[in-house]
């Protein structure tokens, strides 16, 4: 089985996010860049494919330059080799169309992604990637068998889980549950160094245009400060969420 | 051309968010000086959706809908836009709509924006105000496709009523080949869903064990409200994985959001903060949470939330 993981470079949840340049421009001053969470969860089942299963697992970037050190730690984690599209990811149908090409000349039986990607917040490129190479494709997936060419999968649904079958090829958009927290591997020394010798390779883009653009960002508004309740005084709670809030 | 809202539909009722999708594409065929037609799947009965201004509805009835299908109601929606000259697409943020809204993209080479939480600024160019950076920020977003898809975030526009006198009006679509077969769904039933819930009772660590969820579970009771916890304590095994909320567990978008022993970092507020109101109960007077809270009470839960319910009671009773 051939797999591909796509992953997105994001910065750290913890990042405090600034914007420049008439908030035109994403300020990555000091912002530390991570394997996008839910990429992480998809790329451990991924391991877990190629060492119980024999697979081989490739991951692959719309990126500049500055996404390879992310790619990097992907290699240590474990992937074979990766791929990184040399292109600013502004789009969620234009960095699915570029990830196709990928996915057509690669001859990939599965492509495993994630649910959405914490920056942009798309929630778009698995199920358009899915629908322009004519995958199957099941998204929010919170586990996952394969065995030949069939799938079972269960994907998370409003108040449960609903169990599914499919077949390969597929695009999978995986969460927490397709692998568990404890399972997620830190890459250790032995990792990094091979990291470094595997292939990292750079292809260039196809032309295409963007169908979304961000003409700029915007900060919320800075929230007014708590309103303080003494735990002595639960009634004047319940009068400023009923009178004041209007929300019981 | 057409303005078209898919209002989403459970076992056949309409939730909330079809009512806010349908409300937020009436205003925009009035920006757009178009139509409005609203598709439904499989709906019981679609007079409700006349309350917001609904006048033309077109029903699919078809038993190949009772499991949702990705790819087959894609395929629906995409007949329905090609039939009705759809050049805007409004779509809420159900899980099921968020399944089927990128395949929809792709067969409509439209630009799609998500978590779309206003109406638009400008038709031209076509501009959306969406989250981004799990609610840290908004992005202004110019859609320069000629077909446009819209998803709008959940409780974000909110509901509006507009009564018409509407029309429906059967819709025969093809039903498509779908590679995903359905076998089985495991839900809970008789609890309010977080998705669904218009208040929702949030707690974390500070509640230091498993066994003391019970006054948990009865303020949620008394407010009619979900329950949720923060990520260590799903990780812990103390509550299930689908009570797990914030950056990495579910998104809550809901009117009030109650956080008790919950010290509010950063990956849990980015996942909860667009809830409208929220009210925080912790020991910790520097709790983070705090700055984040337009309530607060400084207190021990295990003092302060069997209160809150005795007085809720009270207060529901009167
Ligand atoms: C990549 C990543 C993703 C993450 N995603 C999420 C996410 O989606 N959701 C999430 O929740 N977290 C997430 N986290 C974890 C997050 O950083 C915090 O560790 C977590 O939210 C803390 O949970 P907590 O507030 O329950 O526990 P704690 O931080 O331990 O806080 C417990 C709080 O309870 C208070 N307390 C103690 N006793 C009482 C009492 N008797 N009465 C009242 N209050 C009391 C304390 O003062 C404290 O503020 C993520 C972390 C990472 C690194
Ligand atoms: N620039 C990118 N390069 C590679 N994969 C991406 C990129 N952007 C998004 N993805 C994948 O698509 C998923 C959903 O992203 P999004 O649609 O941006 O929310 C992510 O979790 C990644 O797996």
């Amino acid at each position: 089985m051939k797999i591909l993981v796509c992953i997105s470079n994001v910065p750290d949840t913890t990042s405090k996010i600034n914007f420049t340049e008439n908030d035109t421009k994403f300020d990555t001053n000091g912002v530390q860049f991570v394997i996008n969470p839910y990429d992480e969860f998809s790329l451990t089942r991924a391991m877990w494919f190629k060492e119980k299963q024999g697979a081989s697992v490739t991951v692959v970037n719309v990126g500049t330059a500055s996404s390879e050190p992310t790619l990097r730690k992907a290699l240590a984690i474990g992937a074979d080799d990766a791929i990184r599209i040399n292109m600013e990811a502004v789009d969620g149908l234009s960095v699915a169309k570029q990830l196709a090409e990928v996915v057509k000349s690669g001859g990939y039986d599965l492509v495993l992604a994630g649910r959405e990607s914490i920056d942009y917040n798309g929630g778009m490129v698995p199920g358009m990637l899915a629908s322009l190479v004519d995958f199957n494709f099941v998204n929010g997936c919170v586990a996952m068998e394969v065995d030949g060419t069939a799938v079972s999968l269960s994907r998370e649904i409003d108040g449960g889980n609903e169990v599914l079958t499919t077949s390969l090829p597929l695009v999978v958009a995986g969460q927490k549950g397709i692998v568990e927290e404890k399972d997620l591997r830190i890459p250790n020394m032995r990792g990094i160094m091979m990291a470094r010798k595997k292939p990292l390779k750079v292809v260039e883009p196809v032309a295409l245009e963007n169908a979304t653009s961000t003409q700029s960002f915007e900060k919320p508004a800075p929230k007014g400060a708590v309103k303080l309740v003494d735990a002595d005084n639960i009634d004047e709670l319940i009068n400023l969420l009923h009178n004041e809030a209007k929300v019981i | 051309m057409s303005v078209l809202v898919f209002a989403n539909s459970t076992n056949g009722k309409f939730k909330k968010n079809a009512f806010e999708v349908v409300s937020y594409g009436k205003k925009v065929a009035e920006q757009l000086d178009s139509n409005l037609v609203v598709l439904t799947i499989n709906a019981d009965s679609t007079e409700a959706l006349y309350t917001y201004g609904a006048d033309r509805v077109l029903a699919v009835k078809n038993d190949a809908f009772t499991t949702f299908n990705a790819k087959a109601m894609a395929s629906v929606l995409k007949q329905v836009a090609d039939a009705q000259a759809s050049k805007v697409v409004i779509l809420d943020s159900s899980i099921d709509t968020l399944h089927l809204a990128p395949i929809l993209a792709v067969a409509l080479d439209a630009g799609y924006a998500s978590n779309v939480v206003a109406l638009p600024t400008s038709v031209s160019p076509f501009t959306v105000k969406r989250k981004a950076f799990s609610n840290k920020a908004f992005s202004h977003t110019v859609i320069s496709t000629e077909n446009k898809i819209i998803g709008v975030a959940q409780n974000s526009y909110g509901v509006f009523e507009n009564p018409v006198t509407g029309t429906t009006e059967n819709f025969d679509a093809t039903v498509a080949e779908s590679g995903v077969k359905s076998e089985k769904l495991e839900r809970i039933t008789g609890k309010v869903t977080i998705a669904d819930a218009e208040v929702v009772v949030s707690a974390g660590r500070g509640l230091k064990g498993p066994e003391n969820w019970g006054m948990i579970e009865e303020l949620a009771g008394v407010l009619g409200a979900a329950t949720a916890c923060s990520k260590p304590v799903s990780d812990l095994g103390w509550r299930p994985h689908g009570e797990h909320v914030g950056q990495t567990g579910k998104p809550v978008a809901t009117n009030l959001y109650i956080a008790i022993g919950i010290s509010g970092a950063i990956q849990h507020l980015a996942g909860i903060n667009a809830s409208k109101v929220k009210v925080v109960i912790n020991t910790d007077p520097e709790a983070p949470f705090f700055k984040a809270a337009d309530y607060g009470i400084v207190g021990d839960a295990f003092e302060v939330v069997p209160k809150l319910i005795e007085k809720l009671k009270a207060f529901k009773q009167a």
